[in-house]
């Protein structure tokens, strides 16, 4: 068990709380950066593209988690975002618009859908919000699949490898650093938001919207402003998901994407940082996992259709049922008992009682 | 002109009339407040000086500037804070966070800033820190300062929502019921620190209360209503002695 002696409010506000969590981030990242040094030949292609997903997930994993765990409004349509950054990223490479300024674009153009999505969110809440999420995912869906003369239609398109500054991301190690380093920028971005005064508002309007109001935050703008940075960066996400497959078509946008990245955020564990990066470690492994796992099971489960889904809809309802936190709650318990060893008890996670609340004034 | 001034209020929801011709006016540095029986639109006269409604008629002037018709957040902006009935806390946040977004009407760094933790934001951090700082001492918070509001005891939700309201910077601190739901000490302590509030910070307190002997001990003037309308208004022992007043609470004499 480590206490910590404060002598200094910086000491609450830096990144990092103590020597450990320096000693251990410091670990984790030299591990990434001289990972594909290190991975054997055969392996080294396959598993560097599965970091790269779980890159790109993480980005609009981290993006999720900004509206859904941190402003409590959901969104069950963030697959649309992705695809607004993905088809403005291929629009603008062909144009030949520069990396650096198409990937901006892409995240302002998915920002602006954010900002349209978002207008109904002053006016929804909870399951309402949810549907009207799902139908703009639903609606872009279709809008990708008609609109032949931007999008491609059913067709597709084709991305060539990023130009960045004239040096090409042409394979899968260079796209790794490039991925990685995005990620950590906007990890960053979202961590710095949050221990600032408009990442607390997000938290208030989560948690009270009636005493946000009252504490002076404006509802409407801080809401929207949510609801168009996580747009944004998922934007960033969909192009970095475009380069990575080369060739998109609308049906890698979808409703079941949509839910996918829903379902990263309640598995990695609502309002939680770490939430956002284990549940894209979960959503890339799990179907890699269950292809193994087929080796090793009867032929009459294995050659099912529907295998995939089904496992994964379970996961998420035990997840719901038994670990609401998440695996970052999991994660938070299996520490606390080991630092506790052998006082931990059975309780100390439990939910404690919540007190009424005012009735809804509005 | 007064400090804060009610000026013929009233709200009907439909055919209810809520709230029927309430004037009143506070004076700066005393408490004032509120009494009466359930449903006499005690409540509804917070919600709105708050702006959650809007008046159907009257005005309300704070400094001399009628409210009325701003949006409810900028209420705070004015210097006028308040704290609710059934406690309206960050329930997943720590008390020190919950203080801090008391903080934002305070705000001066913009979105990019935060987003690069520039010098400036560190620095209103502290700055932010220092002044909630200061509240927690005042009404005695240390040892929940990182406690998650979620697992504190209902008393201890109460005290912090009085000093998220303090953090504000109010000039006017409205209570919505401050000893409800507290026990004989917690209720005692709530009268130290109302006194303390009026005397040591200077601030004028605008107050909604059933708890008669918190009452009298800490109100300047009392306002008795009964449903949506005036009863009297006076001094804690006028207003108790008034005919009326009991006629509202305990009915006609026989």
């Amino acid at each position: 068990m480590r206490f910590l002696f404060k002598t200094d409010y910086n000491q609450d506000i830096r990144l990092f709380k103590h020597g450990g969590q320096v000693f251990w981030y410091g670990l984790l990242a030299i591990a990434l950066l001289t990972l594909p040094l290190c991975l054997p030949e055969g392996l080294r292609d396959y598993m560097l593209g599965q970091l790269v997903f779980v890159f790109i997930y993480s980005i609009a994993g981290f993006a999720l988690m900004l509206l859904i765990g941190f402003t409590g409004q959901i969104s069950l349509g963030h697959a649309a975002f992705m695809a607004v950054g993905a088809y403005t990223e291929a629009l603008m490479q062909a144009k030949g618009v520069p990396f650096v300024l198409s990937i901006t674009l892409a995240a302002l153009f998915s920002g602006i859908a954010g900002v349209i999505v978002g207008l109904p969110a002053l006016r929804l809440k909870g399951i309402y919000l949810g549907i009207a999420t799902l139908s703009f995912g639903y609606i872009s869906e279709e809008i990708t699949a008609r609109w032949e003369s931007v999008t491609g239609g059913n067709s597709g398109k084709h991305l060539k490898a990023i130009d960045l500054f004239g040096y090409r991301i042409d394979d899968d190690i260079k796209l790794y650093y490039l991925t990685l380093a995005l990620l950590v920028l906007v990890a960053l971005a979202i961590i710095n938001l949050m221990r600032s005064p408009t990442g607390r508002a997000f938290v208030a309007i989560r948690d009270s919207e009636i005493s946000a109001q009252s504490m002076g935050i404006h509802l409407a703008k801080y809401k929207t402003m949510s609801f168009a940075l996580s747009a944004a960066i998922t934007g960033i996400a969909g192009a970095l998901y475009a380069h990575k497959l080369t060739f998109i078509t609308p049906e890698q946008f979808t409703l079941l994407a949509s839910i996918e990245l829903a379902t990263l955020v309640f598995i990695g564990g609502l309002g939680s940082f770490h939430g956002a990066v284990l549940g894209a470690v979960f959503i890339i492994a799990l179907p890699q996992a269950i292809t193994v796992a087929k080796d090793y099971l009867p032929a009459s489960i294995a050659g099912q259709t529907g295998l995939q889904p089904t496992i994964f809809g379970l996961i998420l309802m035990g997840f719901l049922l038994f670990e609401p936190m998440g695996l970052y709650g999991r994660w938070l318990k299996v520490r606390v008992y080991l630092e506790l060893f052998p006082f931990y008890r059975k309780g100390m996670f439990r939910r404690q009682k919540a007190y009424m609340k005012s009735d809804r004034l509005k | 002109m007064s400090f804060f001034t009610c000026d013929h209020l009233s709200i009907q929801f439909g055919g209810v009339k809520a709230v029927t011709d309430v004037s009143f006016a506070v004076e700066p540095g005393e408490v004032f407040t509120i009494i009466g029986p359930n449903g006499a639109g005690k409540t509804t006269i917070f919600n709105l000086i708050s702006l959650i409604y809007p008046p159907t008629n009257g005005r309300i002037v704070f400094e001399g500037r009628e409210i009325t018709g701003s949006s409810p957040h900028q209420v705070a902006n004015l210097g006028i804070a308040r704290t609710f009935q059934n406690i309206e806390l960050f329930e997943h946040a720590t008390v020190l966070q919950n203080l801090l977004i008391g903080r934002h009407n305070h705000r001066r760094t913009n979105l990019l800033q935060e987003m690069l933790f520039t010098p400036a934001v560190r620095r209103a951090e502290i700055a932010h820190r220092e002044a909630v700082e200061k509240v927690i001492d005042f009404l005695d918070l240390q040892r929940h300062r990182e406690s998650m509001v979620a697992g504190l005891p209902y008393g201890v939700r109460k005290v912090v929502e009085l000093a998220r309201a303090l953090c504000t910077g109010p000039k006017l601190l409205l209570l919505d019921e401050p000893s409800s739901g507290l026990n004989p000490e917690e209720t005692d302590d709530m009268a130290f620190w109302i006194e303390d509030i009026k005397k040591d910070l200077g601030l004028t307190v605008l107050m909604v209360e059933h708890d008669m002997g918190l009452v009298s001990r800490v109100s300047d003037r009392v306002l008795a209503m009964n449903q949506g309308e005036m009863l009297a208004m006076g001094t804690p022992a006028e207003v108790q002695a008034d005919a009326r007043v009991i006629e509202a609470y305990l009915g006609k004499a026989q």
